[in-house]
């Protein structure tokens, strides 16, 4: 079986880290994405479980076995590109058959015309073509077998990378941002067809994209990276709503959290700028902490309202249908506060106008100066918050 | 990247180098064995016994002979001042054809075009019974332009120049016209300038070919003062100099060195604009 | 400016209809023909004058009976081409120039491939060695003809010298008919490798990055399988572009043979080229030299065409 365990991964180029001591675990048979913005090392780290790149220090294991030092060949591992890199020169079928081909065959029976003498070859090309055409009748390319590469439309290409990787049926299935190549429709519909791949093979997938959606639709656990470094690992939800630092709750959910700086007071409270907030931290009175919010958070309030957090001069509202956006200035910070409220709730803001806004105390992300989550004495989050955020979420992810 | 799984061990490292190091050795042999004959005396040169080094430097009379002896300044200075002006007159002819065929619409642009590619595919050395009668009608042999008339149009480097204009958007030409620019104005002042990589390495093409032309000028001069620097060489061999291994091996090194440097100077431009115009 | 838009204008202020105007306007405007045929003119020009008209002249030639300085012409069809066909000195021209090709062709493609390989296979000194063997391409081939004789010699030759030092069989290379052909044809491949190896070189930058990590997680990870995998089909269509510009500079080859054996011994180095020069130029056989003129066109143009095929099928092949 293949979990996959990486034990303190780092690899350099000129100096720069790519990869700063990345431990992880991946089960077997789990759909694992490593999420992250390009150049976060998230490709470095699947072509090192490939086995395309070599580590500086730690180690790869694959089905319990240390696989440090091992070729690609011998990894049991298939990996689909991000170009599909398919032999523009090859049959589909030539392309499916031939890690088949390098494996069951010696080099002897590869070269061109001795293959063809031996009996026992015959009944492995045969065996092989069966593979292939079975393979391909899974992904509805038969029809395209005979043709090459390049007179393939782009989902096409696709599958027959995908084929290229299935065929062999390997234990551990790499994909290096498959469907980046794709146009926005048939992404999505390439998107479900890998998760019922998935789902059918039962293999581990390692997936690499730097779409949030693709990550939180596709996967069991997403694994963000940030600069070389694992920041979190969980599942999709835990991911949003329980960000383990600064960077990935700002770097996960769309529109952008809002980051609010806010002061630590006698005896833990925390202010921002004179109000106080109905929470507690264990942080030293004197110092500076952000409360993070996510824009389904914020609530409408009356001005004066108990709980009301900021106000601010309407400047952009974008309609939704059911909810809408709102972007908030002046409301004391840099950047504007994005709010989603329900269309119902706020029928009739306009630009320009003043309002109020309040966030239940649950629904605050403390982190400290350096980034560093941190909790509130109050919060009593885990299962009720991700609970009550689920529906709000699910609808975030999937648009 | 991944070719760094890939590096070679050290043996094979070792074999590669010790095949190119080969490789080498043989290509470069005739220019080591050139500069080490120019450097000895007819007597050592005769020796079969042989050293790369002399035992006494001849360096100064072997090469003083080959600039004295034989007009090999002369040569090479018509070399330059032929070369230069192939080039020149190639650019100020070419460059305005190929944007108007590749900018200008008009009737007859195609045919035009395929004139051109009809140019390209022939060798030149086939012209040159036509061109030999053309300048022996018009009294143009055994002079400069003799050496120059048959190159000042280059189907080549038109093909070149239009390839290189139709990649420039349209827009530019546009925005160019509307500045209150006329057309040639256009192609000297904005065309050509976008085109200095194309014309870089039209003109190492241009220049390598036209130096080490033997074939034309043999055809086309006469007089010794009129040669470039292949034909020069040529003369200075098959005169006083055959037996004189020495100062004709020093005569080669002088012809073979401003390209040579050239090329090490700049051997970039040179590999770069070879492979680009040839896979066009 | 001014003088190549106003014609335009005023065409479209004729124009009654406003939408039609809008059209016409870019369409071929009367001063785009003007600008046209002020910048194409002179090249048009002087391309008629030296190339389509010259050849036009040589075909003419070939089927006349005309000779340098006489004023009398008349037609004689193919007889200067039986003549050719049938002159012992041409067929031997021919012949030689096919051995010498078929020499130096696959000798410069196949070094080259070679030595292309060998430097991208590994990363130190590849700009030395990409110099070093490119630089025959450069040098004037007509001096280092004369550095290669004197290689070449006989007694005090550098080849000869190291042969019978190591036993093996020395020859005057350049005066012995049975080794004259290979030899130039060695100082063909000589020249022409570095040429071939750049091209080479280029290709394989070409190769996407992927299609090897391809290969390696597919198992095709030793160096023949990578070769046979992804190397040298992709490599495929760069080969034959190489393989007919390496044929068509072999087939014109010139210098070596003018300066080292004026074809012979007997004519044993008589090449097409040579012949051409010989024929036309000292014997001042116009007509005869015309004919093997045309036959040598017509040899680089089909070369010439078999190679716009190939790079036309190179443009389908991804």
């Amino acid at each position: 079986m293949a979990a996959i365990s990486l034990d303190r991964l780092s690899k350099r180029y000129g100096g720069n880290p790519v990869l700063d001591a990345v431990s992880l675990d991946i089960q077997d048979g789990e759909f694992l994405t490593l999420l992250g913005p390009s150049g976060c090392g998230k490709s470095t780290l699947l072509r090192v479980i490939a086995g395309l790149e070599s580590q500086d220090s730690g180690g790869v294991a694959i089905g319990g076995v240390a696989v440090d030092g091992l070729r690609p060949k011998q990894r049991d591992v298939a990996m689909v590109f991000q170009s599909y890199a398919l032999y523009p020169h090859m049959t589909v079928a030539a392309n499916m058959a031939l890690p088949l081909k390098m494996r069951r065959l010696t080099l002897l029976q590869r070269l061109p015309i001795v293959c063809r003498l031996l009996a026992r070859t015959r009944a492995t090309l045969r065996q092989i073509e069966e593979d292939v055409r079975r393979t391909a009748a899974a992904l509805e390319i038969e029809h395209v077998l005979d043709r090459k590469p390049g007179q393939l439309s782009g989902g096409q290409r696709q599958r027959v990378a995908v084929g290229r990787a299935m065929v062999r049926r390997p234990s551990v299935f790499l994909m290096d941002e498959p469907l980046s190549n794709l146009d926005a429709k048939l992404r999505v519909t390439m998107r479900a067809e890998i998760k019922e791949l998935h789902r059918r093979l039962g293999v581990t997938f390692v997936y690499v994209t730097h779409d949030q959606a693709e990550a939180m639709t596709l996967s069991d656990r997403v694994a963000v990276m940030l600069d070389g470094k694992l920041r979190q690992v969980g599942r999709p939800l835990e991911i949003y709503a329980d960000p383990a630092e600064r960077r990935v709750a700002e770097f996960i959910g769309s529109p952008k959290i809002t980051m609010i700086e806010a002061r630590v007071g006698e005896g833990g409270q925390v202010h921002v700028g004179s109000r106080l907030l109905p929470i507690e931290t264990a942080q030293p009175p004197g110092s500076l902490i952000v409360l993070g919010i996510r824009p389904e958070a914020f609530t409408l309030v009356a001005p004066g309202a108990e709980g009301e957090l900021l106000a601010g001069r309407v400047r952009l509202v974008e309609h939704l249908g059911s909810d809408l956006y709102i972007h908030l200035e002046g409301a004391g910070q840099a950047e504007p506060v994005i709010a989603r409220l329900d269309a119902a709730q706020a029928p009739h803001i306009g630009i320009g106008e003043q309002i109020h806004l309040a966030v239940h105390a649950e629904r605050m992300l403390l982190f400290a100066s350096d980034g560093r989550r941190i909790r509130a004495a109050t919060d009593r989050r885990p299962v009720a918050v991700v609970s009550g955020l689920r529906a709000a979420a699910r609808a975030e992810y999937a648009r | 990247m991944s070719r760094a799984d890939h590096r070679l061990s050290w043996p094979v490292a070792m074999a590669r180098h010790a095949l190119l190091l080969a490789g080498s050795g043989l290509m470069l042999l005739p220019f080591v064995w050139m500069i080490s004959l120019s450097l000895k005396p007819p007597e050592e040169i005769f020796r079969s016994s042989f050293s790369l080094l002399p035992q006494h430097w001849y360096v100064i009379e072997n090469y003083a002979k080959a600039l004295t002896a034989a007009a090999l300044p002369r040569y090479m200075a018509n070399g330059v001042l032929v070369c230069a002006s192939i080039l020149a007159l190639q650019i100020l002819i070419c460059a305005p054809c190929a944007y108007a065929l590749a900018k200008l619409e008009f009737a007859g642009r195609d045919l035009l075009f395929r004139l051109v590619l009809v140019g390209l595919l022939i060798p030149h050395q086939v012209l040159a019974v036509p061109l030999f009668i053309l300048g022996y009608r018009v009294g143009l042999l055994n002079s400069y332009a003799a050496l120059i008339f048959p190159f000042v149009v280059s189907p080549f480097g038109i093909f070149l120049f239009r390839q290189f204009f139709r990649s420039i958007p349209d827009e530019i030409v546009h925005a160019a016209r509307l500045d209150g620019l006329s057309e040639l104005a256009i192609v000297w002042r904005i065309m050509l300038p976008m085109a200095m990589p194309t014309i870089v390495a039209f003109s190492i093409l241009s220049v390598v070919a036209h130096w080490n032309d033997l074939f034309w000028p043999l055809i086309a001069v006469k007089s010794p003062k009129l040669m470039p620097p292949a034909l020069g060489v040529v003369i200075f061999r098959g005169g006083e100099a055959s037996t004189e291994y020495g100062p004709l091996m020093a005569g080669a090194v002088l012809v073979i060195l401003p390209l040579v440097l050239a090329f090490i100077v700049v051997q970039r431009w040179f590999i770069e604009g070879l492979t680009s115009t040839s896979l066009k | 400016m001014s003088a190549v838009n106003a014609p335009s204008y005023d065409a479209s202020s004729r124009q009654p209809d406003g939408i039609r105007q809008v059209r016409a306007l870019p369409r071929r405007r009367p001063g785009e023909v003007f600008a046209a045929v002020a910048l194409a003119g002179p090249a048009m020009a002087l391309l008629l004058v030296l190339f389509i008209l010259p050849v036009v002249a040589i075909v003419a030639v070939a089927v006349t009976d005309w000779q340098f300085g006489t004023r009398s012409l008349n037609f004689i069809g193919l007889a200067n081409f039986r003549a050719i066909f049938a002159d012992d000195i041409f067929l031997a021209s021919l012949r030689n120039t096919a051995i010498y090709v078929s020499i130096v062709m696959p000798g410069t493609v196949l070094g080259g491939l070679a030595i292309a390989l060998l430097i991208e296979s590994g990363d130190s000194l590849r700009g030395f060695y990409r110099a070093i063997h490119f630089l025959p391409f450069m040098a004037t081939l007509a001096a280092m003809a004369t550095v290669w004789e004197a290689l070449l010699h006989p007694t005090i030759g550098l080849v000869n010298n190291t042969f019978a030092a190591v036993g093996l069989p020395t020859a005057n290379w350049l005066r012995d008919e049975t080794t004259v052909l290979p030899v130039l044809a060695v100082i063909g491949i000589w020249q022409n490798l570095g040429f071939a190896m750049v091209l080479f070189l280029a290709g394989l930058k070409s190769i996407p990055q992927d299609l090897y990590d391809a290969a390696d997680i597919d198992g095709a990870d030793q160096w023949l399988d990578r070769l046979i995998t992804v190397t040298l089909p992709m490599l495929g269509p760069i080969a034959m572009f190489v393989v007919v510009v390496v044929a068509l500079r072999a087939f014109e080859a010139f210098d070596t043979v003018q300066i080292l054996t004026q074809g012979g011994p007997g004519h044993a180095s008589e090449l097409l080229l040579h012949t051409l020069y010989r024929e036309s130029f000292e014997f001042l056989r116009a007509g005869y030299g015309a004919a093997i003129t045309v036959v040598f066109l017509v040899i680089a143009i089909t070369l010439t065409l078999i190679q716009a095929r190939l790079i036309d099928k190179r443009v389908h092949y991804q």
